[in-house]
């Protein structure tokens, strides 16, 4: 340990003191508050201070990473675009508060013994050699007794990932499923109908052919129309499966492609990196195609916009999509299908979707997807949250 | 007139040797991949080429950068291009790589048999050649549009499809006289410049629908 990592362990010594008081202060009012609660009046009193309590314990996590050379990240569920009263139930139903309210208990005496004794052997200039030598050991274990309360440990990491896989995963096998029924009934009665159709027109001409050659010719003509018709069909099924552009070029030309096919003008800018535009896994490149087409239909059907864009980037591993416009703005991310379709899609792949709606606009429906699978993590998404 | 076919399933690709030796086509070289298409389009006897979109090796647009590939080397090569999907994006880039000679159509046209081989033939002398499909999805989309009647709009939508007055007098069964008569009003109401010759016409309407 150097010599100003050493001299920083009393100054964070010093400062661990009165914070341990508030610890203690704020343990009292949300225990009060979490009971006043019941009769409505412990509301407020919790909006303002759980948020406090999570700044005090931020604090610690951050001198606990600090010491012990390695992030303590805070892992607290996503409360973003939530309303005031829903961010506190979200509060209430995370394991961590509850963890940081029990370490707000044990912060005094925490506090009391390891702070007071770097500080005294700090101050007293014949223990200076035991403070040299001491300090360091005991401000990691104060920190480890940190971090067992404010991280999860891997079992619980585990088993929230489980928790989080098993709902995305229940999610896609119900949307595959939903896929294949639409699929199977799109060529039902498309393409299988007119092949059908074409069979007996087929059948016709060779009976006609004989008696009523211009007949015959005629019911020919009909039968290459609908074989005509069948194609179409199916085209517009694989289009709905795979579009072809996607396939061919990737997904900054496919959304261009889609954006030359609405009626409002829509810009695509960005760039994936790589030759021709980058690729990126099959699987993510389909979703974010799909996501940003349903972006898109929800723009041209609630929005009302003269314009729109969807801006692609691609850093650290992580597919980030903004699709905006400049319409009447007010979108719900929970209220339409379309939008929780959207959601869904990106939690397959742990991604996340961000709306920004304000009344009067613009909208702004940020997507971010992990590309790289190996970095699992162990957050929900907020768009499942 | 000798033609590079490139068509990787066997089935059609006899189909359109057939077709196209039945009206009068030499057949300089057929293949079924991008890497022999290659070889095949090195041919200075080959007059002109029809490729599909989808070839071995990753059946994705090999067909599609072999036309603009040989455009860019032979300057105004005809190609026509043959796909089970027609896509703005890449009527776009074919007639981007050069003025005339280019031919983009739905595989379903081949069917058609008599129109199919008068479309390589226009090809062939230079003319340009869209698939009605681009055409009406991209019409429906210029409020411009409106302003004519519907006769003019179906000789717009025929127009951009890159065909003579002849032939869309005869396909809306009315005189080429007449067929004059609307050209110049959809010329007049859309402030387009009157073009000298019918691929120029072709090229002015394409380029103020904007495909």
């Amino acid at each position: 340990m150097t010599t100003a990592g050493r001299l920083r362990m009393p100054g964070h010594a010093v400062l661990q003191l009165p914070l341990a008081i508030l610890a203690l202060a704020l343990f009292v009012i949300d225990v009060v508050a979490s009971v006043l609660a019941v009769i409505v009046v412990g509301l407020p009193i919790l909006m303002v201070s759980l948020p406090a309590t999570r700044w005090v314990v931020g604090v610690h996590r951050r001198w606990a990473a600090t010491v012990l050379g390695s992030p303590v990240p805070p892992p607290y569920r996503p409360t973003e675009g939530a309303t005031r009263l829903e961010r506190l139930r979200i509060m209430g139903a995370d394991p961590m508060t509850w963890r940081d309210i029990a370490w707000l208990l044990v912060a005094l005496p925490l506090a009391l013994t390891t702070s007071l004794v770097v500080l005294i052997l700090f101050v007293l200039v014949v223990t200076g050699i035991a403070w040299w030598f001491g300090v360091g050991p005991i401000m990691v274990a104060r920190s480890r007794i940190d971090r067992w309360f404010l991280s999860f440990g891997t079992t619980e990491r585990l088993e929230q990932r489980v928790e989080v896989l098993t709902e995305t995963r229940n999610q896609s096998l119900d949307h595959a499923a939903a896929e294949l029924r639409r699929i199977e009934r799109d060529l039902h009665d498309g393409a299988q109908a007119r092949l059908a159709g074409l069979g007996m027109t087929l059948g016709m001409a060779a009976e006609l052919l004989d008696r009523d050659p211009e007949g015959a010719r005629q019911m020919l003509t009909e039968a290459r129309q609908t074989s005509s018709a069948a194609l179409g069909d199916l085209r517009d099924v694989v289009h709905g499966i795979h579009p072809p552009v996607l396939a061919d070029r990737g997904l900054v030309s496919a959304l261009r492609a889609l954006a030359l096919d609405l009626a409002a003008p829509v810009e695509v800018t960005g760039d994936l990196g790589g030759d021709e535009g980058g690729r990126l896994p099959a699987p993510v490149e389909s979703a974010a195609y799909f996501a940003v087409a349903e972006c898109l239909a929800n723009v041209a059907k609630h929005s009302g916009a003269g314009h729109a864009w969807v801006e692609l980037g691609l850093a650290g591993g992580t597919l980030t999509v903004v699709v905006g416009d400049d319409g009447r703005g007010g979108a719900d991310p929970s209220g339409g299908t379309g939008m929780r379709g959207v959601a869904r899609r990106v939690a397959a792949f742990d991604g996340t979707m961000r709306v920004s709606s304000p009344a009067g606009g613009p909208t702004l429906v940020t997507l971010e997807v992990p590309c790289d699978s190996s970095s699992p993590r162990t957050l929900p998404s907020s768009g499942t949250a | 007139m000798r033609l590079v076919l490139a068509e990787d399933l066997a089935l059609l690709r006899d189909g359109l040797i057939r077709i196209l030796e039945a009206h009068g086509f030499e057949i300089a070289a057929a293949v079924e991949d991008a890497e022999a298409l290659a070889t095949a389009l090195e041919d200075p006897t080959a007059d002109a080429a029809v490729l599909d979109v989808r070839l071995p090796p990753t059946h994705t647009d090999e067909g599609l950068r072999a036309a603009v590939d040989v455009r860019s080397r032979r300057p105004g090569f005809p190609v026509m291009v043959l796909s089970q999907y027609v896509e703005r994006i890449y009527a776009r880039e074919l007639l981007a790589s050069g003025d005339g000679g280019i031919g983009y159509l739905l595989k379903d046209r081949v069917g058609d048999v008599g129109e199919f081989v008068d479309a390589v033939r226009r090809v062939a002398d230079g003319g340009t050649v869209l698939d009605p499909q681009v055409v009406s999805a991209v019409m429906a989309r210029q409020a411009p549009v409106e302003r004519l009647t519907t006769r003019e709009r179906e000789v717009l939508a025929l127009m951009a499809e890159g065909r003579s007055n002849a032939a869309i007098a005869a396909a809306l069964f009315v005189t080429e006289k007449a067929v004059g008569k609307h050209t110049n009003n959809i010329f007049t109401k859309l402030d387009l410049p009157v073009a000298p010759d019918d691929n120029r016409r072709v090229l002015a309407v394409l380029a103020w629908l904007q495909i």
